[in-house]
């Protein structure tokens, strides 16, 4: 399996993302909790997109019907992943588009530099890709003297800023729109302050029309890649999705290995779910099906098309059964806008690519448990991800195995990549002694009986537990004892 | 061994033991069960409640009188220049001098976008082309760009006219693409739109012309003497 990769040596934007230790992520949310203005703008934007997306489905039944078909869809083309993705390539390249495959950042960030290289590329122009923020793309063509210019508009902002995004489909979800004034007013030259909403989007267009105008590659990520006819479907509202697979005279895409289905008809179920579930629009602005390069009789579109499939741990996720419900996911963010927890800290505080519920069970795969292991304890297992995700991943059910996984004793064949990471003798030791005696009524009794006689001896201070809560003290009379004198 | 073959390699290697085959999708049974049979004219009216609702404007008009109201429409918009395929059906029925006439300059678009890539940038007020049909559910025009229509010209200029034909509108997605067997043949660069492009990236408000056109017009036409 693929370690995680460093990317320290060309951290310029933001902080890294593949190394949060397990302490920094502690820190992290401790800052995020006792911080008031992200506790109220999260607020804020998660209700909003809760009320919109609830509009979306007005009849019950019809969202059961489609969630089960967008379910039944996505588990069967992972039953047949290795099949379809030779059958997307063959079919891609058939239609004129280079495939490439990559088994880590570092060599998805290689293959497409290699293409910058070649083309003598000085700007890249890229539409919203999670998957390039997951290799660290920016930073690695910064680091080889090549531009790499955020054009969805919320990640224009935040690459302004020097930050990352804090949601998957709305990057810019933590700044107010006065201090996108003034990041604008500070930043792009000529511009004064304004906090004129519509202002600003002309700002931002005037901008990046330019550099449509002038890059010689445009990035994109993918959706939906379908195997049968060898296309690429790009769901997006602003249109930069579309100037990017369009203008420039090289178009890159690039996904992860999951993202592929079967047949054309079932991106139509998916597509509908997805925007429905992410933003609560009944459809997109656009939606992008891109099947090869320009043809000798076209007059516009790119001259090369490329994708790249990227595994980074996602193989690893597919070899167990359970976990392997990971990859069903659509990347629509429901399961962020729904969680109590992600709506509480924002998503800079988990320090991944992905945030929420779907970056618990998707990092560890990527980066590994070792710096990984707190993430899936970042829940209360409320079950409002499971409940919301529009392909019924069963999100807590993948918690609770994760942190099985992470505290277990190291084992010779490891499912994951640094299982047992979290493991702790001492820890692992107290809970089989509390089984062992839960288990044994007899020997329950007897513990009941000793506690509630001691209860005086219970320390104030219970390590972690008393941190923010009152401490545990056993009550005077055991329940059993209760009972009997009523009876 | 190359990546790919090593990816490939790990996937079937590590294949779970998950009971195969995993059935099929049934898609027939989720849309058969919504099929609403409806008419022509209240396709049309779920289209054109749907695209309006993004902010879309939708003239219906008979089929004749279209390059007519495109030219007024032209006018109205103050377009000084109208870029299109002019080897369309429909670029064939434009007239250069009923446009010159309400001031608006038709430019058929000629050569490869990077000859005219400056103009179309900063000098083209909109651009013109036909649909390839609609979804009722949703208000979304289908677009299949071609040689003589190319690509740019629904996405780069500030203003879209569309021209749709009523008898074209689908009821879902899904439908549009199974009667039609897309699947069969697709074109390069296929679009469904939805409204003139847009952005909600600054404290959720919603603001139109992002990085597309400002302005979305979709001229429908019908057959059956329904236009207002
Ligand atoms: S896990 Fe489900 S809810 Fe979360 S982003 Fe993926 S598809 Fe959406």
């Amino acid at each position: 399996m693929n370690a995680p990769t460093p990317h320290t040596a060309h951290a310029t934007r933001g902080k890294p993302i593949a190394f949060v230790s397990a302490e920094a992520l502690r820190e992290r949310v401790h800052e995020a909790i006792n911080d008031d203005h992200l506790r109220s703008s999260f607020r804020g934007a998660m209700d909003f997109l809760m009320a919109k997306r609830a509009a979306q489905f007005p009849d019950e039944s019809e969202l059961v019907s489609l969630r089960s078909l967008s379910e039944a869809i996505r588990q069967y083309s992972l039953s047949k992943l290795p099949d379809l993705l030779e059958q997307l390539e063959a079919n891609l390249t058939r239609n004129g588009v280079h495939v490439h495959w990559a088994e880590t950042p570092d060599e998805a960030n290689a293959i497409m530099l290699d293409i910058a290289r070649r083309h003598q590329a000085k700007l890249i122009v890229k539409g919203k890709s999670m998957v390039s923020e997951e290799i660290e793309f920016n930073h690695a063509m910064e680091a080889a003297g090549i531009g790499a210019l955020e054009s969805d508009m919320g990640e224009y902002i935040v690459q302004l800023a020097g930050e990352k995004p804090s949601h998957i489909i709305m990057p810019a979800i933590h700044k107010t729109k006065e201090q996108i004034a003034r990041l604008f007013a500070e930043k792009v030259p000529g511009v004064d302050y304004t906090d004129n909403v519509d202002a600003l989007i002309q700002i931002g267009r005037q901008v990046l029309r330019e550099k449509f105008e002038q890059a010689e590659i445009g990035l994109s990520g993918v959706n939906f890649a379908v195997a049968e006819t060898g296309t690429l479907c790009l769901v997006e509202n602003e249109g930069n999705g579309r100037m990017c697979t369009t203008v420039p005279k090289v178009h890159i895409a690039i996904t992860g290995i999951e993202k592929v289905v079967e047949k054309l008809e079932h991106v139509a179920p998916l597509y509908s779910i997805l925007t429905r579930s992410a933003t609560g629009q009944a459809v997109s602005t656009y939606f992008n099906l891109i099947s090869g390069p320009r043809k000798a009789d076209e007059k516009d579109g790119p001259q090369e098309v490329h994708l790249v499939l990227l595994d980074n741990g996602r193989s690893q996720a597919y070899a167990d059964e359970q976990l392997r419900k990971t990859l069903q996911c659509i990347r629509c963010g429901a399961c962020m806008n729904h969680c109590p927890v992600y709506t509480r800290i924002g998503g800079h505080a988990y320090g991944t690519t992905y945030p929420g519920p779907i970056g618990k069970i998707v990092s560890p795969h990527m980066m590994g448990l070792e710096q990984t292991h707190l993430l899936p304890t970042l829940s209360t297992l409320c079950g409002a991800c499971g409940e919301v995700c529009p392909v019924k991943i069963p999100i807590p059910e993948l918690l609770v195995r994760l942190r099985g996984e992470a505290q277990s004793a190291p084992h010779p064949h490891p499912a994951m990549v640094g299982q047992g990471a979290g493991y702790r003798p001492l820890v692992s030791f107290v809970w089989r002694l509390w089984a062992r005696i839960y288990a044994q009524p007899g020997a329950y009794r007897a513990f009941t009986w000793l506690a509630s006689r001691f209860r005086a001896l219970t320390p104030s201070r219970q390590s972690g537990w008393t941190v923010a809560r009152t401490p545990l003290k056993p009550a005077p009379k055991r329940l059993r004892d209760m009972v009997r004198e009523r009876v | 061994m190359s990546a790919r073959d090593r990816i490939l390699a790990k996937l079937r290697a590590n294949a779970p033991q998950i009971p195969l085959p995993v059935p099929t999708p049934q898609l027939d049974a989720h849309y058969a069960a919504r099929d609403r049979q409806e008419s022509t004219l209240d396709r049309l009216a779920r289209f054109r409640t749907g695209i309006e609702s993004f902010h879309a404007d939708v003239h219906v008009t008979l089929e004749e009188s279209w390059p007519e109201l495109l030219a007024r429409l032209c006018a109205e918009k103050g377009v000084s220049s109208l870029l299109y395929g002019a080897a369309t059906p429909a670029g064939q029925r434009l007239d250069a001098a009923a446009f010159a006439a309400n001031g608006t300059a038709l430019r058929p678009w000629a050569g490869q976008v990077e000859d005219i890539k400056a103009d179309l940038f900063h000098k083209v007020d909109a651009g013109f082309t036909q649909a390839r049909g609609a979804i009722a559910e949703t208000g979304t025009l289908i677009l299949w760009p071609s040689p003589a229509e190319p690509r740019t010209l629904s996405l780069v200029p500030p203003i879209h006219f569309v021209l749709l034909d009523a008898a074209t509108i689908h009821p879902t997605f899904f439908d549009a693409l199974r009667a039609e067997n897309w699947a069969g043949g697709l074109p390069t660069n296929a679009l469904l739109v939805s409204g003139p492009s847009k952005t909600a990236d600054i404290q959720q408000t919603l603001a139109y012309g992002a990085h597309g056109p400002k302005e979305l017009i979709v001229l429908v036409t019908t057959r059956e003497g329904a236009a207002q």
